[in-house]
């Protein structure tokens, strides 16, 4: 039932509204790997990126594709949780409760990509409130210490907080830009890996 | 001889729309030959740009042809996109956010006007209502910093390509010029190729003889010779499809120039526009043209002007 009100979600409104509305343009598009699990790992800034990251795979794929959400957010009331994981199939990983109890929050995550799952991952963790990229936490270098064969496909994503920055409610039609690099596997050093990603996205921001 | 026949029987617009047509194939077939006798790089570019004119005839004839619900909302669609490309470019603050939401809340709201052809609220409308609220609406979001930067460029933005494009829709639903075979539909026409070809052709005069710069802080490429030759095709193609029209022969010409200075000006004001925001294009949605704006920029000028002198001259 979800699945199918999902697909017709993107049907009907998300697609049309990102190629009419936002008139999205996708750079890279080629940089996705074919092979499932991989992570795309994107700048955050608006609650719009993860709905224009979904908008680009095919409807029989949106299943496997699973954007990581905070619980502590997304599942702060009944309707809110409904929806995102019914319309967005979120992944929601409890940031909060894991510190306290000395768990591992990735736990969910590493279960989906064993079940074949790609994600999409914000490393800032937050959106930005200036459309300025933030720094990287490591959570995602977690991820890639386990699963060094996943791939980290590094994506930009720009002027998605000029149409909905945080705090509005109100989507503004900007046009806005994925800018998609190539695949990373995040390696070495973990500064350096985690700079390595930073360095492509900002590449991605630059380009 | 039938065919011609057939033709005659045609009203004006579709005349118009076939020879418009007409000269498009001519212009293919042209590139096609002059690529195959002297091949260069500027011929892909040209073949490109005509290409482009087959889908913008295409979807304008349609828009125009079709029921006037159609019509319109293919005009609002035009301001919505060109609104939509000029605020992208623009160094827009996380303050107006609120106000620019208002400025495109305005598209509908206009072009409802036009529908129910309430013509003192069109007029009206954006000019009186609309400049008075956003100022409002700017202050609270209470940023004063940059407050009058950000109050201008959302009310150029509405000047331009809701109150002016949205001319073109009032056109198109004006009634039969009185004892004239002329109406909105064959005005708007005749507007809008007119506009367009003196785009085309001080493009081209300018690329064949054009030496001085006319204004060259501002679009480096436009020359006094192009401008000039512009002008004197435009006025020539004027009394041709003066058939269009209500105008005797000096009236066309007097149209013909105030479209191909009108043209210009909006051409020469919407670089500006670029130049200072830092870009070349406003977007990349037509092939070989830019954005959509790049290909409205003329109009944005010449509609608002054209539709006030035929209205006082020729609707009582």
């Amino acid at each position: 039932m979800r699945d199918f009100l999902r697909i017709l979600f993107f049907i009907f409104f998300l697609r049309p509204f990102m190629a009419l509305f936002i008139g999205l343009r996708v750079y890279g598009r080629a940089n996705i790997p074919k092979q499932y699990p991989f992570i795309l790992a994107a700048n955050h800034s608006s609650h719009l990126d993860t709905a224009a990251l979904l908008s680009l795979f095919p409807l029989g794929e949106i299943k496997r594709i699973r954007p990581v959400a905070a619980a502590d957010y997304f599942e702060r009331n009944w309707l809110i949780s409904e929806i995102v994981h019914t319309l967005f199939n979120i992944l929601s990983i409890n940031r909060l409760c894991a510190k306290k109890r000395h768990e591992n929050p990735l736990l969910p995550i590493e279960e989906a990509m064993r079940a074949g799952q790609s994600l999409i991952f914000f490393p800032e963790g937050t959106r930005s409130t200036s459309g300025k990229m933030g720094e990287l936490h490591s959570g995602i270098l977690h991820l890639a210490e386990k699963h060094p064969e996943v791939p980290v496909v590094p994506v930009y994503l720009s002027n998605m907080w000029r149409s909905l920055p945080k705090g509005e409610f109100i989507p503004l039609p900007f046009f806005c830009e994925i800018r998609i690099g190539e695949p990373l596997f995040l390696k070495g050093n973990r500064q350096e890996a985690l700079d390595g990603l930073k360095t492509a996205m900002i590449k991605l921001r630059d380009a | 001889m039938a065919l011609l026949h057939r033709f005659q029987e045609l009203s004006a617009t579709y005349q118009a729309g076939g020879i418009v047509l007409g000269l498009l194939v001519f212009a293919t077939i042209l590139v096609a030959s002059l690529q195959k006798i002297k091949p260069g790089a500027i011929w892909t570019e040209v073949g490109q740009r005509i290409k482009s004119w087959w889908m913008m005839v295409a979807v304008f004839l349609a828009a125009i042809a079709l029921n006037r619900t159609v019509s319109i909302i293919f005009f609002a669609c035009l301001s919505f996109w060109a609104l939509k490309e000029y605020v992208t470019i623009l160094d827009t603050r996380r303050a107006d956010h609120r106000a620019l939401f208002w400025a495109f809340l305005t598209i509908p709201i206009q072009y409802y006007w036009v529908g129910i052809q309430w013509y003192g609220m069109f007029i009206i409308f954006i000019p009186v209502y609309m400049f008075l609220f956003l100022p409002m609406r700017l202050v609270m979001a209470q940023a004063p910093a940059g407050f009058l930067s950000s109050s201008s460029k959302v009310q150029w933005g509405l000047m331009a390509f809701v109150f002016g494009l949205s001319h073109m829709a009032y056109l198109l639903v004006m009634p039969h010029v009185p004892g004239s075979s002329a109406n909105g539909q064959s005005l708007l026409f005749f507007l809008v190729l007119l506009t367009e070809l003196n785009d085309i052709f001080q493009y081209i005069w300018g690329k064949t003889l054009g030496k001085r710069k006319i204004l060259p802080t501002i679009s480096p490429k436009k020359t006094w010779e192009g401008f000039l030759g512009g002008l004197w095709t435009t006025l020539v193609i004027g009394l041709v499809f003066r058939f269009l029209t209500p105008f005797d022969a000096p009236a066309a010409i007097g149209m013909a120039f105030v479209i191909a200075v009108a043209g210009f000006s909006g051409d020469v004001v919407m670089s500006a526009v670029k130049r200072d925001a830092g870009v070349k294009d406003f977007g990349a949605l037509i092939p070989g043209h830019g954005g959509m704006l790049d290909r409205v920029d003329s109009l944005c000028y010449t509609a608002p002007l054209f539709f006030h002198i035929v209205r006082y001259f020729y609707y009582p």
